[in-house]
């Protein structure tokens, strides 16, 4: 069987609420990596609210959301969070939340390496049917990163956000599972 | 020019109003037993549900708009006796990026296929638009709900999003379609003289 949790990168793990706060308050007071993330005004919570918000996400945690840390194998450094929700089994598709937090990490392949290891997650362990996610069409090394990954745009929302008085489209990616190539 | 003369609840033959926790649960229930019509509104898994479980729903809708403030919900109702014959809602409002997301269903088989859909959308956009001041709004569609595009196409809507075979129904995957209508464009219509 494969090893799920390791690519040429990264691996997928867990972390502590502790150590995740910690790693939250440090990463949100990068306004820069919020806005590439997130469509939520950028603010600063405590480490203890953001503990908070971690211990009620993992009660949830059960067979509708998956969350893994992602760590490098070359110094073991957690360096950020991806997520996959199933929102109805029914129709086996999920939506992939992904975020680099150390930015010395930023566009070296360690957010890809962690995409194709939770694509894979989600095809050969949850048995999904496709995988969905959204992104700012400002983040463009995400586009790249994704598209490496083995997804396809599958359309652009006009004008769904607004930042520093300029209007911007997000855009909505997927993958099948009949067009993704195993690892 | 200011037109708050002009009624935003009142069409020619619908209306918008609260709902009625006394007479409203026992029709809506009604409704969620027609399967078909459930899949035309609904992604997830359909239910029949009792009148207790609609009452309950409608609490948390009314608590949702209280507390959250980011959920808008009219009954539909028709003009000439005030029955409930449907909804029509502006949901997931994010206020910072002025969007949010609109649905709108006619309950019961009688009522449809009369343009009450049309004129319950006319006064959802205008309230989405010149009252809420939406910078754009988004209707997501199931595929094989060909009513609902041809209205929505109707209205301007343009296609942006085709989220392929993300549903699976009867044996069949089906993609589910967004449609987005800016603020700007539904203005454009009102100069025109259209919509």
């Amino acid at each position: 069987m494969k090893d799920l949790y390791r690519e040429a990168l990264v691996r997928l793990a867990s972390e502590p609420p502790e150590v995740m706060a910690k790693s939250f308050v440090k990463w949100d007071r990068d306004s820069e990596f919020h806005r590439l993330a997130d469509s939520d005004p950028a603010q600063l919570w405590s480490e203890k609210k953001l503990k908070e918000f971690i211990d009620r996400n993992s009660e949830k945690n059960s067979t509708q959301y998956f969350s893994f840390s992602i760590r490098t194998l070359v110094d073991d450094k957690y360096i950020g969070f991806v997520s996959l929700r199933v929102p109805a089994w029914s129709h086996s598709d999920a939506w992939i939340g992904i975020m680099v937090g150390e930015r010395d990490y930023w566009g070296k392949g360690y957010g890809t390496d962690a995409m194709r290891l939770i694509v894979q997650y989600g095809f050969l362990e949850l048995n999904l049917r496709r995988m969905s996610l959204g992104l700012h069409a400002y983040n463009e090394r995400a586009l790249k990163s994704y598209e490496k990954a083995g997804f396809t745009l599958e359309g652009r929302v006009r004008g769904d956000g607004l930042r520093d008085g300029i209007r911007y489209d997000s855009l909505w990616l997927g993958i099948l599972r009949e067009e993704w190539e195993p690892i | 020019m200011l037109s708050i003369q002009s009624q935003l609840f009142e069409a020619q033959d619908v209306r918008f109003g609260p709902i009625d926790h006394e007479a409203h649960p026992d029709i809506e229930s009604k409704w969620t037993h027609d399967a078909e019509f459930m899949r035309l509104m609904e992604l997830a898994p359909v239910r029949p549900l009792s009148p207790a479980m609609v009452r309950k729903q409608y609490e948390s809708v009314e608590k949702k708009m209280e507390e959250d403030k980011n959920l808008f919900y009219f009954t539909v109702r028709a003009r000439d006796d005030d029955r409930l014959i449907g909804k029509a809602v502006v949901e997931w409002i994010d206020w910072t990026n002025g969007n949010g997301l609109i649905r709108l269903g006619i309950g019961a088989e009688t009522d449809r296929r009369k343009g009450y859909g049309s004129q319950a959308l006319r006064m959802l956009l205008r309230y989405s638009f010149s009252e809420l001041n939406l910078y754009r709004v988004t209707a997501v569609v199931p595929a094989y709900n060909e009513g609902a595009l041809r209205l929505f196409q109707k209205f301007g809507f343009m296609e942006e999003v085709r989220r392929r075979k993300a549903l699976h129904r009867d044996g069949t995957f089906w993609d589910i379609v967004s449609y987005g209508l800016l603020n700007s464009e539904w203005q454009e219509q009102q100069n025109n003289g259209r919509g």
